[in-house]
């Protein structure tokens, strides 16, 4: 038994809903129709696990870290999702976004994107099955994840520009949302996590559950049981609730890890914003508060409502970390495993790494939701001068 | 009953004229209650304020640019309702911000505060029909008229239950998109409004995608008038100043009275 499904209004609780301009009301009726028809059709189920098999390359691997876990005092496994093509979890959603789109006769993809992540897997999915993609990414977010833009460029994607705002992934939602009011009959919007209005916190946690029921399985063959603790990085929380998913009818404690500079749940209050009612980083007047983090991918003032809901009910807890323990955490992972991370997952690190006394002699597998390549470039900014000075040869 | 919007708007109807309601962004400027004045003035028979938002999904660039300065120079919902309050415009006044403002002031205590302040009707353009009842709740005790939006995409059992739960009036998209001026009005203006006055006694007034007296006309033709948005913002951010803008929404006047 997982998590359960929200209400037939889209509520996990008090969260969740469905709020949007009258204009799109009509067309996320149709989504979560068609999703439901698809979902249960053994017809695009075969597609869609062939693909994320074929193409993909599912099931990732779990990895029993074995130098960290001496150096941490704990058990650590690291679900695999890095391994993934496109280097993320962000495909399992966006092939099954793009195959239900093209059911519904959609010929076009919007999609906005944070990291870069989502955006090339949707440029990645759209190029795969002949469609149209257009992503938006926040002006900051362009220049500090140059690479991803130049990938979703080469995949044949139109990528735009957000520059209102903070300029970031809570703007480039905006823009694409705005787009998505204007071409809605026949463009879908792939969104890129477990938020929005209803069905998409659902149908993308649904599209992510396969994570957590290989983690699940993976896990209990190197441990015997479930882990005792599962964690994972928390920004809109698709790759969390991904792989809390697996457990959470386990006896095991669920973490998810906000960065401190857009800790929604942390610091936020109930709010409604881009489609849903959830906690939300804002000003006592109801204005949205700008997020401010190292990690493209987890800089949101928001997160999804079913985050809210497990954090609401206590069935998960959430914890922050800051920019420099997640420096930390990326080095870390890097020089003992061999496994360079994306800055996103090594906010779990960093957590794990901090609370590594309370964590001692338990198992924790955390979720490895993306690889470090795209951020290399801007950790070697970072870095400069602290690892590479010195090591210059005489 | 009919509240003061719908009586307002039914007055012009009834009088074989077409309805005008200009928007002016709250906060935006010292003088912008002035400019409430000046297009009331000028012939406008209700008059929408836009209380700014951090993240308007529903507007274009040009409010989206005016939210920005309003909010930058220091305006609150709560500065901008205190501003109102004493205005005395002539004609009822219309909120129009999106949820989370309300939410986050609480929904009685926001309903309760626009009455204070004067104002007649609301305006959240990202709750849909679903999302409304306890919104509506609070403002229908309060005695706020909440005006829903109709979309072009909706089926016309979906724009015949937003029409019965709307007040005030009913608020037809003209296009598929955020508000904005564009070259030419989209043939969806009169559609939408030839649906709408089929389902609905209210008045019938399309809007975004209305930026010229020329598209008003066109727009009003099959309903009751039009609201027109980006136009008069464009005017304020540009510096045009109350006596500007209110010439502007003359020009909408006169050519609405003379069609």
């Amino acid at each position: 038994m997982g998590l359960r499904d929200p209400t037939p209004e889209g509520r996990f609780g008090d969260f969740g809903g469905r709020y949007i301009p009258e204009t799109l009301v009509p067309a996320c009726e149709e989504l979560e129709e068609a999703f439901r028809e698809a979902w249960a059709d053994q017809g695009f189920r075969q597609r869609l696990d062939g693909l994320l098999a074929d193409y993909a390359g599912r099931p990732s691997p779990m990895t029993e870290c074995e130098n960290l876990s001496t150096e941490l005092g704990c058990r650590l496994l690291l679900k695999r999702e890095d391994l993934n093509h496109t280097g993320s979890h962000k495909i399992n959603n966006v092939l099954g976004q793009a195959l239900l789109a093209q059911r519904m006769g959609k010929t076009r993809l919007v999609a906005e994107t944070g990291a870069g992540q989502h955006g090339v897997a949707t440029a990645t999915a759209a190029a795969l099955l002949g469609m149209e993609c257009c992503v938006y990414m926040g002006e900051v977010d362009i220049v500090r994840q140059e690479l991803n833009v130049f990938r979703m460029k080469l995949l044949g994607a139109e990528v735009k520009t957000a520059m209102s705002g903070s300029r970031t992934l809570k703007d480039a939602i905006n823009e694409a949302m705005r787009d998505w009011v204007a071409t809605v009959e026949g463009s879908h919007y792939c969104l890129g996590s477990v938020m929005g209005p209803h069905p998409y916190p659902w149908m993308v946690r649904r599209f992510h559950e396969i994570l957590g029921s290989e983690a699940r399985e993976q896990s209990e063959a190197i441990l015997g049981v479930a882990p005792d603790v599962v964690t994972a990085c928390v920004g809109g929380g698709s790759n969390a609730i991904g792989i809390f998913s697996g457990f959470v009818d386990a006896d095991t404690e669920l973490v998810g890890v906000e960065p401190a500079g857009g800790a929604a749940v942390g610091r936020g209050i109930p709010g409604v914003v881009h489609g849903s009612q959830s906690y939300l980083m804002q000003d006592e007047f109801g204005q949205v508060l700008e997020a401010e983090s190292i990690s493209a991918g987890l800089d949101y003032p928001g997160v999804g409502p079913e985050h809210s809901h497990l954090a609401a009910t206590g069935r998960a807890r959430y914890e922050s970390v800051t920019d420099a323990e997640v420096v930390e955490a990326f080095q870390l992972l890097s020089r003992t495993e061999g496994i360079i991370p994306a800055l996103e997952p090594a906010h779990a690190l960093a957590w794990v790494s901090r609370d590594r006394a309370s964590l001692e002699g338990r198992s924790v597998v955390l979720n490895l939701s993306g690889r470090g390549d795209k951020d290399v470039a801007q950790m070697m900014d970072i870095l400069n001068g602290e690892i590479l000075d010195g090591e210059e040869c005489s | 009953m009919a509240g003061a919007v719908e009586i307002a708007l039914r007055g012009r109807c009834d009088a074989g004229g077409k309805a005008l309601v200009p928007y002016v962004t709250g906060g935006l400027g010292d003088d912008w209650t002035d400019t409430v004045r000046a297009v009331a003035d000028a012939g406008a028979d209700a008059v929408e304020i836009g209380i700014p938002f951090s993240d308007p999904v529903m507007d274009g660039p040009t409010i989206q640019a005016a939210n920005d300065r309003a909010l930058a120079s220091g305006a609150t919902p709560m500065s901008i309702l205190d501003q109102v309050d004493g205005l005395d415009a002539g004609v009822p006044l219309v909120v129009m911000t999106y949820y989370n403002i309300a939410f986050r002031a609480g929904l009685e205590r926001f309903a309760a505060a626009l009455v204070d302040a004067g104002v007649s009707g609301c305006i959240l353009p990202d709750l849909p029909l679903e999302e409304t009842g306890p919104w509506v709740a609070a403002a229908d005790e309060a005695g706020i008229e909440t005006i829903l939006l109709a979309a072009p995409t909706a089926s016309d059992e979906r724009l015949s239950r937003v029409c019965a739960r709307s007040r005030g009036f009913v608020y037809g998209v003209g296009l598929l998109g955020v508000t904005g001026v564009r070259a030419e009005l989209a043939t969806g203006a009169s559609v939408i409004a030839t649906r709408l006055k089929q389902l609905t006694d209210l008045p019938v007034l399309v809007g975004v995608g209305v930026g010229t007296p020329g598209q008003a006309v066109e727009a009003s033709a099959a309903g009751d008038g039009v609201v027109v948005g980006s136009a008069v913002v464009q005017g304020m951010l540009d510096g045009a100043g109350p006596t500007g803008v209110g010439d502007l929404v003359a020009q909408f006047r006169a050519a609405m009275d003379a069609a």
